[in-house]
């Protein structure tokens, strides 16, 4: 057997060294010539509760990363993503946010994915008066007021008044009016104002409240729950829950045979693949809240070439096989940034900020504008129905159909089929 | 039948099932935690690994999750005394098996969770037998299939085990090391092989219970904690050495969790289920089933 020399150690380390540089320079090929990148950086849920969308927003992140380097970069410059894996806990992200910024001296930063993570960068972000554009917060910046940062979500700035309110429009249109109206929420941020938009606008139509309760996180059983939900009668049912409670509520409601005229709200999770292959015909006539469909009405120039790009990373990435829900909001969010770049000339933080508050964005998800808040100048919250769903294929979510939208009417393609509890 | 009275028989009933799958996770803590004195706060991040398990052979092989979960044990045993080896090893044996102890278990659960992130991916995973979507109904209650199949399949291997303990000389051998592992070498029995070989079972139980887990509902890696809290509360409640306290406080768990969330919402379960163990304690502190020292 041969022995290995420190020099021969030497030249396999520079073999390996360069290796690895090939890798990054297939992602970013003008790096590899030598040119000085334009650094984005930011933090994400790799790993923990949040990964699941975290890693499905980063495969996206890097799709735009290679294709603006494909076309010749950002300001001439290639694009280069540095991230970090915030393992789904709050508490790592100021200290990635201060090291992007102090030490890898980034130009520019992104966020991390929702709410949770979103907060504590803020106070970094803002202390360097750094323009910030992050992804499907609910209502960080009430608190903080931060006149450059900007939030990629369909919620906008008012999200009492106008969350669920597509579900009570769809409601409305039933053959009998709505009478009563049972919610239930996970104690979060997003869920409890979720809960509260549907409790204020069911009042203000003078639907009775029936049941209205919360549950923590750590539910195992939805049975008893679901059950109590049903012995209030509701003509319609409200959850909004949070990806592993999803699953339980709808198995336990379909165990319990829980009919009612609407049944749905605020869910995440049913908008995932993972869901759509377990639950299959469970989802039938489910009434739920979303950001994308692919439905003609939303069928925005560049989305559907994204998404074929997505699918062909997404196994390999070990993340949602679909990309329906968060990836296009992804790719959106790096649009909007590469465009206020492209619009201002230079990273100018300041420049990009105003640029941000005047400008409309062409992005995959149609056109952006953003309030003065930094939210979206005009929500679109979608209500879709699941129609017609027999099993757990995924390939039926690839086409128009599946997963029709009955709210807002501007991109309504499908009628509301009621009640909830039917077959296919 | 009177709506209330319906509403407490079914909160009854789901509750039983609900114990029936908190008893598969904590019976194998009763071994390592109540007999071996191991705080293994890994014990559910192992169980999810034998749901990730369950899952990849259940469908590679197109069997039965629960089939799957006794077929994979005699793996998880092994992995049990690997894991054992390295705690003697480089604690017990120290006699620093308290706080670092407790602190290698922590790393072996991050670890664990990382692992499966890395291998798995973030998202749920799962693998639904053929009964998973149908529910028996005697008259106003209900049975799905779903909890009542885990749950009768935690009973019998409770049972299987609680035979072993009571029946054969190493099972007496493990209960013997619980009580005063000194005098076990007095009668030439090597008290590291004996405690080996019950931490093996204890994992390969945390398999079994992993395959239980996958007929209830979807798993991620983060599965298990959730299961942290309740498993450990369910054997100091049940008297930490005893099985058949493990089973009662689990079944307790799990109908007082499901009663409270069907007559005061669900956010009063966990209050009130943790109160319970906090009376329980107050009353019988060796715990249900536990001898007073």
């Amino acid at each position: 057997m041969q022995n290995i020399t420190r020099r021969d150690f030497g030249r396999l380390a520079m073999a390996a060294a360069v290796g690895g540089a090939g890798v990054s320079a297939g992602v970013f090929p003008a790096m590899a010539q030598g040119a000085n990148p334009i650094r984005i950086g930011f933090s994400m849920s790799l790993s923990g509760g949040l990964a699941g969308n975290g890693r499905a927003a980063l495969a996206a992140q890097q799709i735009w990363a290679a294709d603006v380097n494909a076309k010749g970069g950002l300001l001439g410059r290639p694009v280069q993503l540095v991230f970090y894996d915030d393992q789904t806990n709050g508490g790592q992200v100021p200290g990635i946010y201060t090291k992007l910024l102090d030490v890898d001296k980034v130009d520019i930063v992104t966020s991390p994915y929702a709410t949770a993570m979103i907060a504590p960068a803020m106070p970094v972000v803002m202390q360097r008066q750094m323009c910030f554009v992050t992804i499907l917060g609910a209502g960080v910046n009430t608190t903080f007021k931060y006149n450059r940062h900007f939030n990629m979500n369909v919620v906008g700035d008012n999200m009492k008044e106008t969350f669920a309110k597509g579900f009570l429009d769809i409601a409305d249109t039933l053959a009998t009016k709505p009478r009563s109206i049972a919610i239930l929420a996970v104690d979060n941020d997003f869920a409890q104002r979720a809960a509260e938009s549907a409790r204020f606008l069911a009042r203000q139509r003078n639907i009775r409240v029936v049941y209205d309760r919360s549950y923590p996180p750590s539910t195992v059983d939805f049975t008893p729950t679901l059950r109590a939900v049903q012995a209030a009668r509701p003509d319609l049912i409200y959850i909004a829950s949070y990806p592993p409670d999803s699953n339980g509520i709808l198995r336990a409601a379909s165990e319990l045979r829980i009919s009612a005229q609407m049944f749905g709200g605020g869910m995440v999770g049913p908008q995932l693949a993972a869901f759509q292959a377990q639950l299959g015909p469970i989802l039938n006539n489910l009434v739920n809240w979303d950001i994308f469909s692919i439905e003609p009405t939303m069928n925005y120039p560049g989305v559907s070439d994204f998404l074929t790009k997505y699918r062909a990373v997404a196994a390999r990435e070990q993340t949602d096989v679909l990309g329906n829900y968060i990836p296009p909001y992804a790719y959106a969010q790096m649009q909007v940034v590469e465009q206020a770049v492209t619009r201002v000339g230079k990273i100018d933080q300041g420049l990009m900020a105003a640029d941000m508050h005047s400008q409309v964005f062409d992005t995959i998800i149609g056109p952006v504008t953003f309030a003065a808040s930094g939210e979206w100048a005009h929500e679109r919250n979608l209500y879709c129905q699941f129609q017609g769903i027999t099993d757990g294929n995924l390939e039926r979510y690839k086409s128009p159909g599946a997963k029709v939208i009955l709210y807002p009417p501007s991109l309504k393609s499908g009628t509301l089929r009621t009640p909830y509890g039917t077959p296919a | 039948m009177d709506p209330d009275l319906v509403l407490l028989l079914n909160g009854i009933v789901s509750g039983l099932l609900l114990g029936g799958l908190y008893a598969a996770a904590a019976s194998g803590l009763a071994v390592a935690f109540g007999m071996l004195d191991i705080v293994n706060i890994a014990h559910p991040a192992l169980m999810v690994t034998g749901a990730f398990t369950v899952v990849v052979l259940g469908t590679w092989l197109g069997l039965d999750p629960l089939l799957v979960a006794v077929l994979q044990a005699p793996l998880f045993y092994l992995l049990g005394t690997g894991i054992y080896s390295a705690y003697h090893h480089f604690f017990e044996k120290r006699g620093e098996e308290a706080l670092q102890g407790l602190a290698f278990f922590f790393g072996v659960m991050f670890i664990i969770e990382v692992g499966l992130v890395m291998v798995f991916g973030p998202e749920q995973h799962f693998l639904d037998p053929s009964y998973a979507y149908t529910t028996w109904r005697l008259g106003e209650i209900d049975l799905p299939l779903r909890m009542l199949v885990p749950a009768l399949f935690a009973m019998a291997c409770i049972g299987a085990l609680f035979l072993f303990l009571h029946r054969s000389f190493v099972g007496l051998a493990i209960a013997a090391v619980a009580q005063d592992a000194d005098a076990l070498r007095l009668m030439a029995i090597d008290p590291v092989r004996i405690k080996r070989f019950a931490f093996g079972i204890s994992i390969a139980l945390a398999s079994m219970a992993g395959g239980a887990l996958v007929v209830v509902q979807p798993v991620e890696p983060s599965s298990g904690q959730v299961f942290i809290g309740r498993i450990f509360a369910i054997c100091i409640m049940g008297g930490m050495a005893s099985l058949p306290g493990c089973v009662m406080a689990a079944l307790l768990f799990g109908v007082v969790e499901n009663v409270t969330a069907t007559f005061y919402g669900p956010s009063w379960s966990p209050a009130v289920a943790f109160g319970w163990l906090l009376l329980v304690l107050a009353f019988r502190p060796q715990g249900l089933f536990g001898k007073a020292a």
